[in-house]
């Protein structure tokens, strides 16, 4: 099972028709000290780079786009009250939500693991 | 997602497309491993490792540094000088005593602000009939031409484009500067002096951007590092970026000059009634003065309240605002998370009929309405000195 990501620093973990999505230790670090977050509720349905959440950092709002089409199964209950688990741990316990994905092809025009550090890599040039 | 970092500096930049400029102390932002932005034309710190929220919290509880010399520094002299500025400002300045600090504001024919700056009388003797004058980064290259062409003939405009300004804010602010300038502690609050930082000749204003306890320091560019330096080396100090600077302003009720501040605000609107000066009331003589003296009497359209959102998420600059009925009453020009109320807090323009603290409001934000309510500013208690009498 493995971990895809978009242009826009989130990532997608998949496990069977269920992918886990977040954002990027990348992304948390330019978006500096998170202090809200809202994730989708369940039974939303998604299209592949739509708004699905927010985050927002002390100094900005950012949409969080859904990296794949379908529908959501789970929002992390737990963000919203600790949001600065998204700092702490943006791959693991700051994940956004779970999405049962509909069209699982989509997953194909998402980076690897390489490709994505090697974008990042440009990113900071 | 897209780390929208600059976001909340994307109007302050005086001329986007010419090349950046760096204050004194840019090498020291880049040593300390600084996340630099443009500001107003300038290189700046937003923040530095330690991040927005500590280095708020951080200046809350002990003390920061800040790198303001982006800022304008100018000194106005001549014959009868208040006089010549009171043309353009509503603050009376003859009333300024040697080494007062004023906070005023400078008007066009509407009544409109142009800027907001801090008026000095110089302690010094021989400074008698000059002003300094400290005005927004932004803005400076404006507001100083406005000020020499305005008062041709009538005062002479120095602008001191060599000096570096650092402002040392907390509630330790005193304690560490008065390790090396024992007098600095019994400063008055808004007032200035001349003293030596270790041999380096600095201009002390006890005032501030922060809502804390502080100094503003003119010091040399050329001596600027040294005696940042040396300040960063005392126990309790940080530097601290732009980042923090607008929060720790914001949840101190400050206005900032573009967002909470225009030409299409005038001092009683912004609730800075208290900038126009008791005999000013009476004799008038400054830019928009009928407008401005009429609203005094019988109250302005709009007003500036602070804003508090009752849920979580913070209402961004240029969010709505709407009554419960769903008609729009105004506008957030300031908002964000405030780090020491653990909450969002904002700050905007209502319809007057809206703005009596506690009145129930909604706040769009991403087409959804969010409850929010009419709150007194400031959201953190000011924590300015006050003498011991």
């Amino acid at each position: 099972m493995s971990v895809r990501f978009t242009k826009d620093h989130e990532w997608i973990k998949v496990d069977g028709k269920i992918g886990t999505v977040g954002i990027t230790q990348y992304a948390q670090a330019q978006l500096g000290d998170i202090v809200f977050v809202e994730v989708p509720a369940a039974g939303k349905a998604l299209k592949a780079g739509g708004e699905a959440a927010v985050v927002e950092s002390v100094k900005a709002a950012s949409e969080v786009y859904t990296p794949v089409s379908g529908t959501v199964k789970e929002g992390n209950a737990a963000l919203p009250d600790a949001p600065q688990t998204v700092n702490e741990d943006p791959q693991g316990a700051g994940w956004f939500f779970k999405i049962e994905l509909s069209n699982p092809g989509e997953l194909d025009g998402l980076m690897d693991q390489a490709a994505y550090e090697k974008y990042v890599e440009e990113l900071s040039h | 997602m897209l780390p929208g970092v600059n976001l909340f500096l994307e109007n302050r930049v005086a001329d986007p497309t010419g090349p950046l400029k760096h204050t004194p102390l840019d090498a020291l932002h880049l040593s300390l491993g600084a996340k630099m932005v443009p500001f107003a034309g300038y290189s700046m710190p937003v923040q530095y490792p330690l991040g927005v929220l500590k280095e708020h919290v951080h200046t809350r509880t002990e003390t920061g540094l800040f790198d303001v010399s982006h800022m304008g520094q100018g000194e106005l002299s001549g014959e009868d000088v208040d006089a010549a500025l009171e043309a353009l400002v509503p603050g009376d300045l003859k009333s300024l005593k040697p080494g007062q600090i004023r906070y005023t504001v400078l008007l066009n024919e509407d009544g409109g602000i142009l800027d907001d700056l801090m008026v000095t009388r110089p302690a010094e003797v021989g400074k008698e009939r000059t002003l300094y004058l400290v005005v927004n980064a932004a803005s400076k290259d404006q507001d100083f031409a406005h000020i020499a062409a305005k008062l041709k003939g009538k005062a002479m405009l120095v602008r001191h484009e060599d000096a570096a300004l650092l402002a040392l804010q907390g509630p330790s602010a005193a304690k560490v500067l008065a390790k090396f300038i024992p007098s600095a502690a019994s400063m008055g609050f808004m007032t200035s002096r001349v003293e030596t930082f270790e041999g380096v000749p600095v201009r002390l204003f006890r005032s501030g951007y922060t809502g804390e306890d502080g100094y503003e320091i003119s010091v040399p560019a050329d001596k600027s590092e040294q005696v940042a330096r040396r300040l960063l080396a005392e126990p309790g100090v940080a530097a601290i970026g732009l980042g923090a600077r607008d929060s720790l302003r914001l949840e101190a009720g400050l206005c900032l000059y573009g967002s909470d501040l225009d030409t299409t605000t005038t001092p009683v609107e912004a609730g800075l009634s208290w900038v126009i000066g008791k005999r000013r009331r009476t004799e008038g003589g400054f830019p928009g003065a009928d407008k401005i003296l009429k609203q005094l009497s019988d109250g302005a359209a709009k007003t500036r309240v602070g804003i508090q959102p009752l849920g979580k998420a913070p209402a961004r600059a240029h969010t709505e605002i709407q009554d419960t009925n769903g008609n729009k009453i105004g506008e957030i020009t300031s908002g964000g998370f405030g780090p020491t109320v653990n909450a969002p807090v904002a700050m905007g323009y209502v319809d007057s009929k809206f703005a009596a603290h506690g009145t129930k409001v909604n706040l769009i934000v991403r087409g959804q309405a969010l409850p929010a309510e009419v709150a007194p500013l400031p959201f953190a208690p000011h924590r300015y000195f006050k003498a011991k009498n």
